[in-house]
């Protein structure tokens, strides 16, 4: 087994409100070979994003596969409304970084 | 099926953000049916609904509008302008009404205009709650009454409905409040008999301009084509493609599930959506249906008062002091609260730190520090002198407070600015994220038709 950073498979790695309450990141792969890898490898799930943003599983709306996109989505309530007291990110356009960080097993 | 095909010209991702003219006069050439462009978002966050302004700039919005309303005219075909003034509330139709009045005035136009509201009522909220036809939309919490009260416009999502209505009365512009984002483009095609789901879903991706292209763009424009058996799109500019990707990604963008894709009335269903490159730069897309609900559901935003801001920026350098930077704010903290507690002040004091975790807060997994720390104080307060006074406190106190193995005596923190203080004004935050339920698509989105 080998392990291959996702940015070699992904072109687009993105966060974003889906309106003021949720917060929605998307994985989009270069390739159906690449999406498939991560597909299989099964890594993209409710652990692993409770883990890279320290959140309970129960924050976390879903995790969708999207093939005519080739993407992987996840969506998670937002910590707080869009713009109250005590937001860092409006937009949630920054929220996508620990996701950079993620490693797919690629069994040969 | 009344015609082969139908074309909806989409000049820009949000009205104000404008648009190549090249691009624009590309997609007349094709003779589009119609021009429509969406004026609005609630990205910009709660403020611009609450405070009833704008979040684009006046002479950005007239500038797109004298080109786009000009081509409507000479062509005869429809412009409909959704969201306007960004959130759809009077305040912001008002706005965009004037902006249009003025270039009408300047350009000697004369023609049918239909502007239809969407602000709802509180006291209409109020009963509409109480008889159990509104419920939050999930995860947005419960509204209490305190909320309301505090909450200073509400508006509802309108579907195509409205904006059908708005065109049979034979508006040549049809300037409407808060839409749902794909409305002002599948309105007319639908009124013409075209199939609600290929319209509306070619709406969703027009809405944004030409963000569905490689390299995507939100001041670009795009042309949709409606067919009986589904819709292509295209970007305009000749160094812009539509691929397969571009577009079904797109389809996820700011999206909770892209498969099922709720608006008024029912919802989008793509599971048996394909999509297909159709020529070097287009898409065709097929499968996708609309499928209506036996309630007519909208969704309703709203904002209310949550208190008047001041800020202050500074960045610390040593390393010393950024080892400690927790227990700094912490012992701050309690010490601005024990100055004032006779005072009884009412306020929220938050510290943004930047090289810490500024940017992510609660959702950051690695908070470590670097070489250097921006800090910004953060205060909203029930009024503007409270918020003026604990702000200043806080400065004054991190400036000069004396941690534990503390060596540099003179100051704590490097002001870029002086003042160091900005005085933001009232702040706002959401109060209403809600699904209310109605007896007819139209009922609550007053038309109101006009010569200009």
């Amino acid at each position: 087994m080998k392990k291959v950073p996702i940015t070699e498979l992904a072109k687009v790695i993105r966060s974003k409100n889906a309106g003021p309450y949720e917060l929605t990141m998307d994985i989009i792969f270069k390739d159906e070979s690449g999406y498939q890898k991560a597909v299989n490898s099964k890594v993209i799930n409710k652990s692993l994003i409770s883990k890279l943003y320290h959140i309970n599983e129960d924050q976390i709306i879903n995790i969708v596969q999207f093939p005519q996109a080739l993407a992987i989505k996840a969506t998670i309530i937002r910590p707080r409304p869009s713009g109250a007291l005590g937001e860092t990110d409006v937009y949630g356009a920054q929220q996508h970084a620990p996701l950079l960080k993620i490693d797919i097993p690629i069994y040969e | 099926m009344p015609m082969n095909e139908y074309r909806v010209l989409s000049p820009t991702a949000i009205l104000g953000y404008g648009f190549p003219e090249s691009s624009f006069d590309e997609g007349l050439k094709r003779n589009p049916d119609v021009i429509a462009v969406d004026a609005g978002s609630t990205d910009p966050g709660p403020y611009y609904l609450g405070a009833g302004v704008s979040f684009t700039d006046r002479s950005a919005v007239k500038r797109d509008l004298e080109l786009i309303i000009a081509a409507g005219l000479d062509r005869k075909i429809p412009v409909l302008i959704g969201t306007a003034g960004g959130a759809g509330a009077n305040n912001h139709l008002q706005w965009n009404l004037q902006i249009i009045k003025e270039l009408a005035q300047e350009n000697n136009w004369h023609f049918k205009l239909a502007t239809v509201q969407s602000e709802i009522d509180k006291e209409q909220i109020k009963e509409q709650i109480k008889e159990g036809r509104i419920e939050p939309l999930h995860p947005a919490p419960e509204l209490t009454e305190q909320e309301l009260i505090q909450t200073t416009s509400v508006v509802a999502q309108m579907g195509i409905e409205p904006l059908i209505q708005a065109l049979d009365q034979g508006a040549d512009v049809v300037l409407a409040g808060r839409c749902y984002d794909p409305a002002v483009f599948a309105a007319d095609a639908i009124r013409k008999g075209y199939d609600a789901g290929p319209a509306i879903h070619m709406g969703k991706i027009l809405e944004c301009g030409a963000i569905a292209a490689e390299p995507g763009s939100g001041s670009d424009s795009a042309l949709g084509t409606l067919h009986a058996d589904g819709f292509i799109v295209e970007p305009l500019d000749p160094n812009r493609k539509c691929t397969v990707t571009s577009v079904a990604a797109h389809t996820l963008y700011e999206k909770t599930n892209p498969v099922e894709l709720p608006g008024p009335g029912g919802y989008l269903d793509l599971t048996e959506t394909k999509f297909n490159q159709y020529s070097d730069n287009a898409v065709k897309v097929t499968g996708s249906k609309f499928i209506p609900l036996k309630k007519y559901m909208v969704k309703l935003e709203g904002a209310k008062k949550a208190g008047y801001r001041t800020v202050s920026i500074a960045g610390c350098r040593d390393s010393i002091m950024i080892s400690k930077i927790d227990e700094v704010i912490e012992a701050v903290r309690s010490r601005v609260q024990d100055n004032f507690h006779r005072q009884g002040y009412n306020y929220n004091l938050h510290f943004h730190i930047y090289g810490k975790n500024g940017v992510m807060g609660e959702l950051e997994p690695n908070p470590t520090v670097g070489h250097e720390l921006g800090i910004v104080i953060d205060v909203v307060a029930e009024d503007q002198d409270t918020a003026n006074t604990i702000c200043s406190f806080t400065r004054s106190t991190m400036l000069h407070y004396g941690y534990d193995g503390r060596i540099a005596t003179a100051g704590n923190l490097a002001f870029p600015y002086s003042p160091s203080d900005f005085k933001v004004g009232l702040v706002y935050e959401f109060s209403l994220y809600h699904l209310m339920e109605l007896d007819n698509p139209t009922a609550v989105f007053p038309i109101k038709m006009m010569e200009v």
